[in-house]
């Protein structure tokens, strides 16, 4: 048997993490919550989860769906109807006579484990729900679509998010989804450090599958369909598989986004909202998680703080109202995005991982070691 | 129930005229190409630039030239580089194309729809038929749609360019060998599309008040939804899923259930995945689904 160490560049990955994660927490505790800084990270935190669990899918088992919309959508009205408190239930539901779901999960784990640890225990496990939704629905979504290839596969899973946001904005749905109109009045996490736990903590596991027998069954059916099948690998269950643990990441990614939104509307789950996680996943590499992960900061950090400029008049002290108005920065950030979608098809990482980094940085050092002698 | 069948086949021949640009593209490369809903778009928002600011003789060939320049110009830069990589690039290129007009187009218009302030004249004069009041633009739709259909069969069966394009859906590589001029024969189907979202946007913009940045998406993405329920690759399939789509929407909005209009396009589209994938009209290639 083939004996197992932890290497040098786990642990300086897991040290860097580390850091970042305490970094997060002093920020927490030196900036007010409604700080920019502190809505980015929380952003990013959302982003990076959503886009780790697409690029399982299109990155990892090569199946080219554009469905996270509607999975997200799940996610985030599970969250909502489950959290919204009772008291507040008459207010959010004005229109549909305080809605059907008369509980709340946080409410009945605050009953018997206390207010605090009660609240996080039922956001939680209302987050978990919403994953498990999500994926319930994938894996009645991927009965019939799964069979089919590449870009009809893609078609078909946009295609399902726009089902899945009509439904949710139905009338007759109202007592549950409350129609078109906004859910909010639900619990939130206020700092940014325990968004970065629980984005980690998912990210964590997507990369421990990744790494196991699945993950590499998953790695076999993106490069060769046929010889993958032939070593045994049984390719209806492993894309099914796939494809629903996508979708329960996606899932609470929704649920995610609900709380740093503070507010959702099946309206905003468009197809927009996938092309975009999409773009995020193929910049930083498709194939990659920390590429993924990274250009999810890069991405939100650009858009919500650095280019604000480029859309309020003054940019790096250049001072040109009429041409950095309003819709600016979007159309810069989407010619970059194109600039690498044409010139470095292999993104920020290609599909190179943090402690791939590290190990290269190791042995040119060594072979410079090897020149000294 | 008549009003909202003829509205249905006027939808019909705009989605029609939309869904030749997705199938010829389709056939030759095998790409959806997203970024074509937008072109509908931008043709849209010239159409209301300019007749705005010059008269409508001059406005409305303007409105096709630049359209066929957008389309050609979206080939060249966007898709062109990638005729070698994986078709997934190749769709991520034109997903990236769309997401960048939509933003430049937001750019240019601050975000706000743009009021159509200048129908054009005669097509949007209201008249009487069958008791029923409506514009002329919902008579005329079809009936021009199908002429042009007509005229592109034409073309597609009987010159030169269109022996070209019947070659590269065929077998693309082939063909090169055989002598086509590949490139010209892609940048005339991206003319060809463009032009006929251009003569759309016109007829379906003259019937709304506004055009919005996002008003290409959704006819985008239902006439992709009609080629491929006609046959992807197929024009008289595009041409009749799209009226089929169409009417089926109008009745349906006509049975009060707006919301599902749009879900219904997309029921018929995974149905017919699952189904026959071929569609109506398509040919059959194992290997496409």
């Amino acid at each position: 048997m083939k004996k197992k160490t932890i290497q040098k560049e786990h642990i300086i990955t897991a040290v860097i993490l580390l850091a970042l994660l305490a970094a997060a927490f002093v920020l927490d505790s030196m900036l007010p919550s409604y700080h920019i800084a502190i809505k980015v990270i929380k952003k990013a935190c959302v982003y990076s989860l959503v886009a780790v669990s697409m690029n399982l899918l299109n990155g990892f088992t090569g199946l080219f769906s554009l469905g996270q919309a509607g999975f997200m959508l799940l996610g985030a009205y599970s969250y909502a109807v489950l959290c919204i408190p009772v008291a507040k239930r008459a207010g959010v539901y004005q229109y549909f006579d305080g809605g059907l779901v008369q509980f709340s999960i946080p409410e009945f784990f605050s009953g018997f484990l206390g207010e605090t640890v009660g609240t996080t225990v039922g956001m939680l496990a209302a987050l978990l729900i919403g994953g498990l939704v999500a994926a319930l629905f994938a894996y009645l979504i991927g009965l019939p679509v799964l069979r089919l290839k590449s870009d009809y596969l893609a078609i078909a899973t946009l295609g399902f998010a726009e089902i899945l946001r009509a439904f949710f904005q139905w009338n007759a749905l109202g007592p549950i989804t409350n129609g078109s109109n906004l859910l909010k009045s639900y619990p939130d996490f206020a700092r940014a450090g325990s968004y970065m736990l629980l984005a980690g903590a998912f990210i964590a596991c997507i990369v421990l599958l990744v790494n196991s027998t699945y993950g590499r069954a998953f790695k076999a059916i993106r490069d060769d369909e046929v010889a993958a099948e032939a070593m045994g690998i049984n390719l209806a269950h492993h894309k099914r598989l796939a494809f629903i643990i996508s979708s329960f990441f996606a899932g609470i990614g929704g649920g995610m986004l609900a709380m740093y939104m503070g507010a959702v509307q099946a309206l905003s789950f468009k197809s927009t909202m996938t092309y975009e996680i999409l773009l995020i996943v193929v910049i930083g590499g498709i194939g990659s998680i920390t590429g993924s992960v990274l250009t999810s900061f890069l991405y939100v950090a650009s858009l919500e703080w650095l280019l604000r400029g480029l859309d309020s008049g003054t940019f790096l002290g250049i001072n040109a109202p009429g041409i950095f108005k309003n819709g600016f920065r979007m159309a810069v950030v989407s010619v970059i995005i194109m600039v690498v979608v044409l010139f470095f098809r292999k993104g920020i990482m290609g599909d190179k991982e943090l402690p791939d980094l590290l190990r290269k940085r190791a042995k040119s050092t060594k072979k410079e070691d090897g020149a000294n002698e | 129930m008549l009003p909202y069948f003829i509205n249905g086949v006027t939808a019909g021949g705009q989605y029609a005229l939309i869904a030749i640009g997705y199938t010829l593209v389709y056939g030759i490369l095998r790409l959806i190409n997203f970024a074509h809903g937008d072109v509908f778009m931008v043709a849209g928002l010239i159409m209301v630039y300019t007749s705005a600011s010059m008269p409508m003789y001059i406005a409305l060939p303007l409105v096709l030239i630049l359209t066929v320049v957008l389309g050609f110009v979206i080939e060249r830069v966007a898709y062109k580089p990638l005729r070698q990589a994986p078709r997934m690039s190749l769709m991520i290129s034109a997903i990236g194309v769309s997401y960048l007009i939509q933003n430049l187009a937001f750019y240019i218009t601050g975000g706000l729809p743009q009021p159509v302030t200048h129908p054009i004249p005669w097509i949007s004069d209201t008249i009487t038929i069958f008791g029923e009041t409506t514009k002329r633009v919902t008579i005329i739709t079809p009936f021009l749609t199908i002429a042009l259909v007509f005229a592109l069969v034409y073309l597609i069966n009987h010159t030169r360019i269109g022996m070209g394009m019947r070659a590269a859906a065929k077998d693309f590589e082939t063909a090169q060998l055989m002598g086509v001029k590949i490139n010209s024969v892609i940048s005339m189907t991206f003319v060809i599309g463009s032009f006929l979202a251009a003569v759309g946007a016109m007829l379906y913009f003259t019937n709304y008040p506004s055009v919005a940045i996002t008003s290409g998406g959704m006819p985008g993405l239902k006439a992709f939804v009609a080629a491929v329920f006609g046959g992807i690759g197929s024009i008289p399939g595009a041409v009749v899923g799209a009226f089929i789509i169409g009417i089926c929407e109008e009745i349906i909005k006509g049975l009060g259930y707006t919301t599902f209009s749009d879900a219904f396009t997309f029921v018929i589209l995974i149905i017919v995945l699952c189904v026959k994938p071929t569609g109506l009209f398509g040919e059959k290639v194992t290997d496409k689904v």
